[in-house]
């Protein structure tokens, strides 16, 4: 691997993970996320990159019957963000989320971002404004909604939507920020915002993105790991992915033979 | 020249087609508008007929005197205050056990074969006839627990009624709420109360509302569990007065206090022989009709002002 100084943020360790109905989502996953880096996770559907990615920050807990196996170690302080004995709410609040359709909640714009620091017991009025406003900039949604920010989210398109739900995400400094198909729902000139977020949010957190567009995974990611029937196939440098990839697989799927 | 005959041939059978699926489509149409109409007219001509029965007793003396011996004398206030604090006791024991055990059900149980025997049971319940509720309150309220054929047993009986139409219309409310904005809540660290308060009851309490008011319109008009209980038929008191001049200010006697409410007194009514208490009993009839329209006019209303804000 290229960039080998680059520290790990979180690693996944032999991680498989099972549905309450007793089917194996994941295969023995081992990867890393390095640190203020982008991974991709490119694969086709059902082949497991949500699931794996939903894993970060204990989205599976919510529904009962589902398993864990192995760990997910968050660095420096490695904490298996997996095990039991670590509250679910803890790893949400180091790991954000970004999910697939835009889904502020039916509250103003102010209030949307607010809700992580609510929930977090601040109730400061002035820290609450200044957080809101960083977050918002640190969107890119700002200069758009500064003059309504107690507007209804669901006056905004889809586009400023998603965005919102990225500052949502963000006003609470996460360590992380995962992102289940943020482009999946928007538009091209939407999409083409959200990636230039994504690589402008690189230098403040570590991001793994889930995509189907690959297109996607190769403007916007440093690396890249392409997964198939639960089991990671390849993970390298995004570069080295899309124009040489060491396994035949990635490689049919990637010139479109397949997938 | 051949091919050419037959795809004419076959246009036509086609245009034959969907004309004869149409003809279907229309008597449909007819049918249930046929349907519709019966029901709607047979409902307002019962209403009418309350009205022009009952016109003469549209007054307010109706209304400030208490029942009596001359038909043309007896007014209903015994019956309304009875009624309407008997809903009240409804209302504060079915709506706060009701709702939070809709979201304890929807939000909080565990998905098993002893929660789905629950869910079964209460929607059950919402059908069963309401005089088995009259006989389990006799028992329950008037024999073990004492407490009198009062306004208070009244209240808990129809407490009980409305309480499964409560629950289900709150889980109902809850369901409508998407998945993805739980999830959204979640995933910024919400803990489940936080969840359930911020958002899941915020959204949903429009159609819970609503539930409620339509349990309430439901209470206001039942008799049969009221009569098994053994409520008065002639009142010619009010309950004691549940705000008083002196502190405390509130009193509690009313609570065990007989009473009627207004379904009642237009049964008793009806039952007389002389026709000039059916005037009463028309323009009490009408009077309970109105009430319960308005309260579900309400219910409707207060659902559109608050759905008017969320979409999803």
């Amino acid at each position: 691997m290229a960039t080998v100084t680059t520290p790990i943020k979180a690693e996944a360790r032999d991680l498989n993970f099972f549905y309450s109905n007793g089917a194996r989502a994941l295969k023995g996953i081992t990867m890393p996320l390095y640190e203020n880096k982008i991974t991709a996770l490119i694969g086709p559907s059902g082949c497991g990159k949500s699931t794996f990615l939903r894993c970060f920050n204990r989205m599976h807990d919510l529904y009962p019957g589902n398993q864990y196996q192995g760990q997910i170690v968050m660095h420096p302080d490695n904490t298996n963000v997996l095990d039991q004995g670590v509250d679910p709410i803890e790893v949400r609040m180091r790991i954000s989320m970004v999910f697939q359709k835009p889904n502020p909640f039916p509250k103003s714009i102010y209030e949307n971002v607010a809700y992580g620091l609510r929930v977090r017991g601040e109730n400061n009025k002035r820290i609450m404004d200044d957080k809101v406003e960083e977050a918002l900039k640190g969107a890119a949604l700002w200069n758009e909604v500064k003059d309504r920010l107690h507007d209804l989210a669901f006056n905004l398109s889809g586009g400023q939507q998603q965005r919102l739900c990225i500052a949502r995400a963000l006003a609470t400094d996460p360590e992380i920020m995962v992102f289940d198909e943020p482009t999946s729902a928007l538009d091209p000139i939407a999409t083409a915002n959200i990636e230039e977020l994504m690589v402008e949010l690189r230098s403040k957190l570590t991001i793994l993105v889930v995509t189907h567009n690959m297109q996607q995974a190769a403007r916007v990611s440093d690396y890249t790991a392409y997964m198939y029937l639960g089991e990671l196939i390849e993970y390298d440098d995004t570069d080295k992915i899309f124009t040489n990839p060491s396994r035949k697989e990635t490689e049919d799927y990637i010139t479109g033979k397949f997938g | 020249m051949e091919h050419k005959a037959s795809v004419l041939e076959n246009l036509a059978d086609v245009r034959a087609m969907i004309k004869r699926h149409k003809r279907n489509d229309s008597v449909f149409a007819v049918i249930g508008l046929i349907c519709l109409m019966l029901g709607l007219i047979t409902l307002m001509l019962l209403f009418w007929q309350l009205i022009a029965d009952g016109y003469p007793k549209f007054t307010l003396d109706f209304l400030s005197e208490f029942p009596s011996r001359r038909a043309g004398k007896a007014g209903l206030l015994s019956a309304w205050v009875g009624s309407v604090l008997v809903m009240t006791v409804t209302f504060i024991t079915a709506v706060p056990v009701g709702v939070a055990a809709g979201l304890y059900l929807e939000e909080y149980a565990p998905k098993n074969w002893f929660t789905d025997l629950i869910e079964i049971n209460v929607s059950n319940l919402a059908g069963v006839p309401s005089i088995i509720y009259g006989l389990l309150a006799l028992g329950l309220f008037v024999y073990i627990l004492d407490f009198g054929q009062s306004i208070l047993t009244a209240g808990l009986t129809l407490g009980l009624l409305i309480l499964p139409i409560v629950i289900v219309s709150t889980r109902e409310a809850i369901r409508a709420i998407p998945v993805s904005i739980r999830e959204a809540a979640y995933g910024v660290g919400a803990t489940k109360w936080q969840v359930v308060y911020d958002h899941v009851f915020k959204y949903s309490y429009g159609g819970i509302l609503t539930g409620i008011i339509i349990g309430m319109a439901r209470a206001l008009g039942e008799t049969a569990p009221i009569i098994t209980i053994g409520a008065l038929t002639f009142i010619a008191f009010l309950p004691p007065s549940p705000i008083t001049m002196e502190p405390p200010f509130l009193n509690f006697e009313w609570l065990s206090s007989g009473f009627t409410v207004m379904p009642i007194q237009m049964f008793n009514w009806l039952s007389r022989p002389d026709h000039a208490f059916h005037i009463n009993a028309a323009a009490t009839g009408a009077l309970i009709i109105v009430v319960t329209l308005l309260m579900n006019g309400t219910a409707i209303w207060l659902r559109y002002r608050i759905r008017k804000n969320i979409k999803w």
